[in-house]
């Protein structure tokens, strides 16, 4: 749960101007869906919001705190491939956050800690779906319960933010469905700020609180590299939306678990 | 049926396998009964049993000279060289391939200087390591590993890079440090791609063992190879080399064993 504002965001590649005073507000609990046509500079804001690449000029601010020029434990991210570790098992796969988090020196947890732990993951698989695969390596997965695992994964760690890169765009239409509902709940139950990058204007209408459209003004070829995208619509979806936290069983993220908020 | 899919069924590829092998020992036997025919002590093409015969001296008779077994002290002389040189190799490459992959800073510094001593062809270094470090076991397991190491680091720090820049920012995500980056996603991902690096080297490992052997030794198979050459013992010869293939095939299928038993994960993976 985090405010994010972008403050006359640049973003240029040598000569080449991506993205063009970009300033932006969003709210705590935000669910803000991404759109624009292939290139113009999504990934790039996504990037520059995760700490992997730095703004060209202007400043982006967590909270009201300067953005860490580099990913942390905070932002959770899910990208549409690659998201997932595939040596590690469904089940070592979400507990990774854990581990890394509560032991630094071998990033593995053992016992009593790992028992906890295990038990925090696999209600936590359970949720999103894939209980019964927890011993299964990714590749024997479908795309979407690797992203449903990516999800988990991310969710396990407890991040205030979470960034998603088209992370549904590879999947049929049925299976999309599912995984909406999956995402719905869990922005509506963990203390999520969610920023999504998507192709499809119906999921992003579907799930988000606010649509951002990046465009860029001037398409002309000797103009292409010489102006960036830049926001062309900002709708706040009505009647507005509001994440619904007092759920029956609500999901635990890592940042709700208190053992895992003092270690 | 175009040719790229025809495929042999198991059966038939089995004997497809077989057939160079066949092809060759038939050829080998039509030569030397041909040669023999002639002279019957011609020395270049022995007839198997004679090589039999210098196999059974060689392997299951006492020596009397030295009062022991030739060819298992020689296999065992060779083995252990080869076996320190790589695990020097194989594990220094892997400390130096990773950091110089995942750490650019490690990279600037480092990269070129490997690159360049990759290039130096290690068996003109072989007079200077004699020189330096004596003819014995220090200077042929050195150059072992100066054959070997280089290429290792290379191709593993290359596979450190190729790895999905996806998966670094994931884990520093999750709130991994680059001692736990290094130690919880890229080792156990490096790991079988080392397997896949070091056969690759086996055969300059070889190469520079009985190079090494060769030249200054008191034992081992390249040693004997070179010192019965002298006679002309082809006889001796002949069944070393053959056994010196199979070792080498034996670990190389080893290795490819481990692999595919230890990291249930990869093959899927090297597939994609
Ligand atoms: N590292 C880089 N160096 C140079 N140019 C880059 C780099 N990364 C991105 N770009 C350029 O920035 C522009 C925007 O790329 P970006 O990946 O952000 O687009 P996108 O909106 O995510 O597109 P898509 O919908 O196809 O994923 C592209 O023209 C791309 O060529
Ligand atoms: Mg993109």
């Amino acid at each position: 749960m985090s405010a994010i504002r972008f403050e006359d965001v640049w973003k240029e590649y040598g000569d080449h101007i991506v993205l063009e005073r970009i300033t932006l507000d969003v709210a705590p609990r935000a669910f803000l869906a991404l759109v624009g046509p292939s290139g113009c500079g999504k990934t790039t804001f996504l990037r520059m919001l995760l700490g992997e690449e730095a703004p060209s000029r202007g400043r982006i601010l967590i909270d009201g705190e300067p953005l860490k020029p580099e990913p942390d434990a905070d932002r959770g991210v899910v990208f549409q491939r690659y998201s997932v570790f595939p040596h590690l098992t469904v089940l070592d796969n979400v507990l990774l956050g854990r581990e890394l988090q509560q032991s630094r020196l071998l990033g593995r947890l053992f016992g009593r800690a790992r028992r906890e732990a295990t038990e925090q993951a696999m209600t936590l698989l359970e949720e999103v779906g894939l209980k019964g695969h927890e011993t299964k390596y990714p590749s024997a997965l479908s795309g979407g319960m690797q992203q449903r695992l990516a999800l988990a994964q991310a969710i396990m760690r407890g991040p205030k933010i979470l960034l998603l890169d088209e992370p549904f765009g590879a999947l049929d239409p049925g299976i999309r469905a599912d995984i909406h509902v999956l995402m719905k709940r869990l922005w509506n139950e963990t203390e999520l700020t969610v920023v999504m990058v998507t192709h499809d204007l119906s999921e992003a209408f579907s799930l988000a609180t606010r649509v951002i459209a990046f465009e860029r003004n001037r398409n002309r070829p000797e103009e292409r590299e010489r102006y960036g995208a830049t926001i062309s619509r900002d709708l706040e979806i009505f009647p507005r939306r509001v994440a619904q936290p007092h759920a029956d069983h609500p999901i635990r993220s890592g940042r709700d678990d208190p053992a895992a908020q003092g270690a | 049926m175009r040719w790229v899919n025809i495929r042999p069924g198991r059966q038939l590829a089995i004997y497809m396998a077989a057939l160079p092998f066949v092809l060759v020992v038939i050829a080998y036997l039509l030569g030397s009964g041909a040669r023999l025919a002639e002279n019957p002590n011609d020395k270049l093409l022995p007839a198997l049993s004679s090589m039999g015969l210098a196999v059974k001296q060689m392997a299951f008779q006492l020596d009397a000279r030295t009062g022991s077994y030739l060819m298992w002290v020689d296999t065992l002389a060779s083995m252990e060289r080869l076996a320190a040189a790589l695990a020097i190799s194989t594990s220094l490459a892997l400390l130096i391939g990773i950091v110089i992959g995942l750490l650019p800073a490690a990279n600037a510094l480092l990269g070129p200087f490997v690159s360049v001593t990759s290039m130096v062809p290690p068996l003109a270094l072989l007079p200077i390591l004699f020189i330096v470090m004596g003819l014995g076991e220090t200077s042929k397991i050195a150059l072992i590993v100066i054959g070997t190491l280089p290429c290792i680091i290379r191709d593993l720090s290359m596979k450190v890079q190729e790895l999905p820049r996806e998966q670094l920012i994931k884990a520093q995500t999750l709130g991994a440090s680059t001692w736990q980056i290094a130690l919880r996603v890229v080792l156990p991902q490096i790991l079988p791609r080392l397997i896949d690096s070091l056969r690759l080297q086996l055969g300059p490992a070889w190469l520079f063992l009985i190079a090494a052997e060769a030249i200054a030794s008191d034992s081992g198979l390249g040693y004997r190879i070179f010192l019965v050459r002298r006679y002309l013992a082809m006889d001796v010869i002949i069944p070393y080399v053959v056994w010196i293939t199979l070792l080498a095939f034996a670990m190389d299928f080893a290795l490819r064993l481990l692999q595919r038993k230890a990291f249930p994960w990869f093959a899927s993976v090297r597939a994609e």
